[in-house]
């Protein structure tokens, strides 16, 4: 097996053999062959659905007469007329929904990240019962996120909900609160929905980078008798930042087109829509393909954004190892 | 000496703490949801932490349901078409991928990995159009043909690096005697390679139960719906008066499977998700 790992290489391409050999080019003719049936399927789904998407945010396209819809440029985005400006750009529920978006994404990520080192670095401990509790926590990512926010929604109701129940048992609250109706609480509430949802998936991606660490300078720490803080802090936490910072990049994306948690628990509520909430709202609802797809567009390029810039950072600090 | 003794029983009782409100975190939600279900309707609206007495109404009532039942059999087979769909695409993708050095090979893992990270919505029209087009609009093959989006970059990302990690001299000899390459695939490396297909295979298949947007907006009828959108369509009389008793129930139908699955597969899973991310 250790030896074999440096097989499972990353992006780049090595250098070729100059001299290829007639079983050489089969091989790699039937490799083609073989990746063919996949590479028409992402086509078919996303390859073309996406450009069809950038075209539709050029049209004034609705969804009832599909194919039907007018070139007009960029006025989905941004026009000006004898009323002013409109488009996207500055409607301001776009960029509320923008600030949602990234309000839940910077919260609900460094929360996931924090509880779920915490709870790694708890499941590192050898003890009795490890694999057992290590297959209890991944009960809350194996529940469809539906079903988990209609079970908090549940537990989160005003009047009957245990949460308040809780609370009000413990004083910690006078009256009960409307966790999912009040605007200054229900990004709270889909918050603590998400983050219970997801660090499970952080914790055991943390525990597997925490096993892979190297024994020999815990070995080390420990006879010279450095603090264990300190050895947190010195040691664990630098040598785990490269599956932290991956960790970190799988959540930000997976956040940033946060749909089904915010639908169920809150529905189309401003203070909650997020950027996949208004792209479907305009496309779906309101029947808008050109503006809908507009949204998606501008969606699509801030993750496409984060994403080149994380592959970018990656490629480079893969070539100074 | 006896103040060290303290500090390592202080530590362990603190150790234990902490490990049993990590449990209480993670399992208080879903014991809740079952505690809910098990409850008559006239017993729902009284916070209680403990059953004396199950009442299966809501199970019966949930189950009487032909559109419920309807929808647990879309998501069976929605997901199982999308598990074998997946796994055969990125079987013969993952072993040209993890076996064979060709030019190209970077740039193909680099748009499967892009594919994985873009958002759904973003497809959305441009998708709707071709499942139109295709005919497949409200038909569990919309489903079926929408969700390789999300499943394929990581079963081929998966399966790529287990086939890297299996040792080549096998194949090689097959080769070698002439075999074709799907022959040296299915005959040679298949055999060796069930444990992660048994892994891709399960996380594709919770992927797919799971799944709300596309199922949300390419399906219209109950007869398509898979049970994601039914339940977050289930409602009562109004916003403020849902049956929680019937959606409780219908959650923990739904939900037992995977959590069984899980707790069964439980090293598969962790190992399958681990290979994704890390290796990557």
């Amino acid at each position: 097996m250790t030896t074999s790992i440096s097989r499972a290489q990353p992006f780049y391409d090595e250098p070729l053999p100059i001299k290829e050999t007639p079983v050489q080019r089969r091989r790699i003719r039937a490799a083609w062959l073989f990746l063919t049936p996949m590479l028409l399927c992402l086509l078919l789904v996303a390859g073309w659905p996406l450009l069809r998407t950038f075209w539709f945010s050029l049209t004034d396209t609705s969804l009832s007469d599909a194919g039907a819809g007018a070139f007009i440029g960029l006025s989905n985005y941004l026009a000006i007329d004898g009323d002013g400006w409109s488009g996207i750009l500055v409607d301001p529920l776009w960029w509320q929904a923008v600030r949602n978006t990234l309000h839940f994404t910077a919260v609900s990520v460094s929360l996931e990240i924090c509880i779920g080192l915490a709870v790694a670095l708890l499941l590192n401990v050898r003890f009795t019962g490890r694999a057992l509790v290590r297959a209890m926590i991944l009960i809350p990512w194996a529940i469809p996120t539906i079903v988990s926010a209609k079970i908090w929604a549940w537990m989160l109701n005003d009047q009957f909900g245990i949460i308040n129940h809780l609370m009000l048992g413990l004083g910690l609250i006078d009256a009960p609160l409307a966790w999912t109706a009040d605007a200054s609480l229900s990004m709270w509430a889909v918050i603590m929905v998400d983050v219970w949802k997801t660090v499970p998936f952080v914790a055991l991606l943390m525990l597997a980078a925490l096993q892979m660490l190297p024994g020999d300078c815990y070995e080390a720490a420990r006879v010279d008798g450095v603090h264990p803080l300190k050895v947190f802090w010195r040691v664990t936490l630098p040598l785990l930042m490269p599956a932290l910072l991956v960790a970190a990049i799988f959540r930000i994306l997976d956040s940033l087109r946060v749909f089904d948690v915010i639908y169920v628990l809150t529905s189309n509520s401003s203070s909650t829509m997020s950027m996949s909430i208004y792209a479907r709202q305009q496309l779906v609802e309101f029947q808008d393909v050109g503006y809908g797809s507009a949204a998606s567009t501008l969606l699509f390029l801030i993750v496409a954004v984060i994403a080149v810039l994380y592959l970018y950072l990656g490629r480079r600090q893969m070539e100074v190892r | 000496m006896s103040l060290r003794l303290l500090k390592k029983t202080l530590l362990r009782l603190g150790f234990c703490v902490a490990i049993g409100i990590l449990l209480l975190y993670a399992v208080f939600p879903f014991y809740y949801a079952v505690l809910t279900s098990l409850k008559p309707s006239s017993a729902l609206f009284q916070v209680s932490y403990w059953l004396d007495k199950p009442d299966f109404s809501n199970y019966t009532a949930v189950l009487q349901q032909a559109s419920f039942l309807q929808a647990i059999g879309n998501s069976v087979f929605v997901a199982i078409c999308v598990v074998a769909l997946a796994l055969f695409l990125s079987l013969t993708a993952a072993y040209a991928l993890g076996r064979v050095k060709f030019r190209g090979r970077g740039t193909v893992l680099l748009l499967v990995l892009g594919v994985s990270m873009f958002p759904q919505v973003a497809v959305l029209s441009g998708l709707f159009e071709v499942i139109r087009a295709l005919g497949l609009y409200n038909s569990a093959w919309a489903l079926i043909l929408s969700y390789t989006i999300f499943t394929l970059p990581f079963t081929v990302w998966v399966l790529t690096t287990f086939i890297g990690q299996l040792p080549g001299e096998l194949e090689e000899a097959a080769i070698m005697d002439g075999a074709s390459p799907w022959v040296a695939l299915t005959r040679v490396l298949l055999p060796l390679l069930w444990p992660a297909l048994v892994t891709t295979g399960l996380l594709a298949f919770i992927a797919a139960w799971n799944e709300f947007l596309f199922a949300l907006t390419f399906t219209l009828t109950d007869q398509e719906r898979t049970v994601p959108v039914a339940i977050a369509l289930i409602s009562g009389g109004s916003q403020h008066e849902l049956p929680w008793g019937l959606l409780m129930a219908a959650s923990v139908i739904v939900t037992v499977p995977l959590v069984l699955l899980v707790l069964v597969f439980q090293r598969r899973i962790v190992s399958g998700l681990t290979t994704g991310a890390l290796k990557g």
